[in-house]
């Protein structure tokens, strides 16, 4: 007895992990926070000619609502406060892309009120060097991020307390 | 039923509509404004203190980063300055050049007001359209500088090179094409009742008030002033080109916006006049203390790569003196003042940003107008941060 | 230039014993006066010769090099006459503290906070003297030549560059 019907092509058979990370990673809402140059690079990434929307990449307004922050620009002394609070009104899962050679290192301006990188106080997940980074650039660094969640292990079961959401990438 | 209690609000710096990471504390009483306190400086870099360590060459990057919506007309007053210390003249190849340049910038700039300005009071077409047409400027950018925004592209006494060959064609049919866009903008937009209601009468500041504010560029001549640097002050051969100066009359947000899309238009036409007189010739000029070598003087003949190497490892000293150099960028007068000791650094160099001053009339601006009313005011004033904190 | 002239000749005729030095630089006129009379000058040059644009202020830190550390810059455009004038004023360290512009001009009140902020030049009279551009608590003034430019918490880098 049992199930004798087969399966039809609509049907997929996965891991729970694996589903919710695909479904993570194809509506990555990231938060609309431009700091400096890189935001107006971020911009044109997100209008006509590169259009985030394909990749299920939309902007929201707010950090209540988004999962992956992209740092754009230069983090100053005065601003990093800011950039750690709106890091925490952040719900898990969530993602950290330092976009441009400012939120990377620093970059040309090492001076008394930079921040030389935003790796200083949230853990960056992926690195954008440029200054600023080409949309294109942008586009990959958002697509190995997809990748880097698309190896996570553990996403489903973290949800209910069953053991920890661990990256593999 | 009357409840006189105010409340205090927080605007930023992360506000999608603030243009950057300007904070304001807004008191509010119902949804209108009782009282407005900008908070600046959360994007303050240093560049006037990090200059005094750099040579004049190498403070030419930092200026890109400045108001990073109008790079080249960041380099033009500053390299403008160096060269008014230096006393060099430069080529008519190179002056023609970075007047189209300069004038693309314009564009391309007044293109982000119009999409940030129009997104923020609802009209999301217009915010697709005007990155189209920027995307061309940015390709043509990339053409000749190899960076889409930070071009780094003059040099005191010239150009870094000269353009490529399909440059002119390029930028030809873009501005060619522009006039059209920019009816298409107005149809979208000029008679639009939503944004005719959201603009006119919207941020009144009177000309006297202006000018003691000490507001400048497009936002001023919104209000009736008649000053533009490029025709009343002139510098870097604007006063060869025939151009209207467009002012506005109701001092409000729709005239401002009016006065920057006539402005537009006439940027189309100063470049159109200067490729009428673009003519080959050399783009940097023959003073070996300040300006790099051809490459090939550099390979082939010892005093070239002396030169080469002298001024890449220590600088072009700049002759004693202070100068002030103020020109019309898109968003008002951009001052340099660089104070020299006769070094190869500036021992002091001053910015004068336009937004920073103009940024400062939103407390009379927006006094008594509605909480909605203030993102077009900040729109209207066309700020940018990079440029307001240095 | 030449109305700029005029304003400089009729400078020279009302603060004759205020004025510390006229020279021209590259073309711009500059006029060095003492800093008690700064606001009367720059009330007489909007009054009388139509200077009704402050368009920048700024200060200049000449540690070790002259005898009155900060050097006050004011740059003024005239908007008939279409022309500019720098008048500059000398600041002791030791009485740091100048009129403020901000009783002849508006645009003077955020561009003096900068001075402020950066300088630490106190401007007597300023309706709202807060610092600008660094946080409420910071400690110093960053445009100061003895402020190191990576600030004093930092060990300076010891590069090509620095």
């Amino acid at each position: 007895m049992g199930v004798n019907q087969s399966l039809g092509g609509n049907v997929t058979v996965t891991s729970l992990d694996k589903l919710v990370n695909w479904v993570r990673k194809s509506s990555i809402w990231p938060m609309t926070f431009g700091l400096a140059c890189c935001a107006i690079e971020m911009m044109a990434t997100g209008a006509s000619h590169n259009d985030l929307d394909r990749f299920g990449i939309i902007f929201r307004a707010s950090p209540r609502q988004s999962d992956c922050i992209i740092i754009a620009g230069t983090v100053t002394k005065k601003m990093l406060p800011v950039i750690k609070t709106v890091y925490e009104q952040m719900p898990e899962p969530k993602w950290v892309v330092a976009m441009g050679a400012c939120a990377c290192s620093g970059g040309i301006f090492d001076t008394y009120s930079v921040v030389q990188g935003i790796d200083e106080a949230l853990p960056v997940d992926v690195y954008i060097p440029g200054c600023p980074p080409r949309p294109e650039a942008l586009l990959y660094g958002l697509m190995k991020l997809q990748d880097k969640i698309m190896g996570e292990s553990g996403s489903f079961g973290s949800v209910f307390g069953l053991g920890d959401r661990v990256s593999t990438v | 039923m009357a409840n006189n209690e105010i409340m205090t609000i927080n605007m930023g710096p992360q506000h999608p509509s603030t243009h950057g990471v300007l904070r304001m504390v807004i008191e509010l009483d119902g949804e209108n404004i009782l009282k407005i306190d900008p908070d600046i400086g959360y994007l303050h870099r240093g560049v006037e203190k990090l200059s005094e360590h750099r040579t004049y060459h190498q403070t030419l990057p930092l200026t890109d980063r400045l108001d990073y919506l109008a790079p080249m007309s960041n380099n033009l007053g500053y390299i403008l300055a160096v060269e008014k210390l230096l006393g060099i003249e430069v080529p008519e190849r190179a002056q023609t050049i970075r007047i189209i340049m300069t004038e693309l910038t314009r564009l391309k700039s007044h293109l982000v007001w119009l999409a940030c300005h129009a997104l923020d009071i609802g009209a999301m077409t217009v915010f697709i359209y005007a990155f189209r047409e920027r995307e061309t400027i940015m390709e043509t950018y990339e053409l000749i500088s190899g960076a889409r925004m930070t071009s780094n592209f003059y040099r005191a006494g010239g150009l870094s090179q000269d353009v490529p060959p399909e440059f002119e064609k390029k930028v030809r049919e873009f501005i060619a094409t522009m006039p059209g866009y920019i009816d298409t903008y107005e149809g979208l937009l000029t008679t639009n009742p939503i944004w005719v209601k959201r603009t006119v009468g919207n941020g009144v500041i009177s000309a006297e008030d202006a000018t003691d504010i000490g507001i400048t560029g497009p936002a001023l001549r919104g209000s009736g002033v008649d000053f533009d640097l490029r025709r009343d002050i002139p510098y870097a051969g604007y006063e060869s080109y025939k151009f209207e100066v467009p002012v506005g009359k109701e001092c409000d947000t729709f005239d401002r916006y009016k006065v920057r899309l006539i402005e537009m238009r006439e940027s189309c036409k100063i470049i159109n006049q200067a490729f009428e007189r673009l003519k080959p010739g050399p783009v940097l000029a023959d003073s070996p203390q300040v300006c790099y070598p051809p490459k090939d003087s550099v390979y082939n003949s010892i005093e070239g790569l002396i030169h080469h190497f002298k001024i890449a490892s220590e600088g072009y000293k700049v002759p004693e003196g202070e100068v002030y150099m103020g020109i019309e960028a898109p968003k008002g007068e951009l001052g340099f003042y660089i104070v020299s000791d006769g070094s190869s650094k500036p021992y002091r160099m001053r910015i004068r940003p336009p937004s920073f001053v103009n940024l400062q009339a939103i407390e009379k601006m927006a006094k008594g107008s509605m909480v909605a009313d203030l993102v077009a005011i900040i729109g209207t004033l066309d700020i940018v941060l990079g440029e307001i904190d240095r | 230039m030449a109305d700029t002239n005029r304003a400089v000749e009729k400078l020279q005729g009302n603060f004759e014993a205020s004025i510390v030095e006229v020279k021209q630089d590259r073309g711009d006129w500059i006029v060095t006066v003492k800093k008690e009379s700064i606001i009367d000058v720059l009330a007489f040059l909007k009054r009388e010769c139509r200077f009704d644009m402050l368009t920048d202020v700024t200060a200049i830190d000449y540690l070790g090099k002259s005898s009155d550390r900060f050097m006050m810059v004011y740059q003024l455009t005239s908007v008939p006459f279409k022309d500019r004038l720098r008048i500059k004023a000398p600041v002791t360290e030791a009485d740091c503290s100048i009129g403020s512009a901000t009783q002849v001009y508006a645009s003077a009140g955020w561009l003096e906070r900068e001075v402020y902020d950066l300088f630490g030049i106190k401007f007597d009279k300023h309706p709202d003297l807060r610092r600008i551009l660094m946080t409420p608590d910071w400690e110093g003034h960053p445009l100061r030549k003895d402020y190191p430019l990576q600030g004093p918490d930092r060990e300076p880098y010891k590069g090509r560059l620095s």
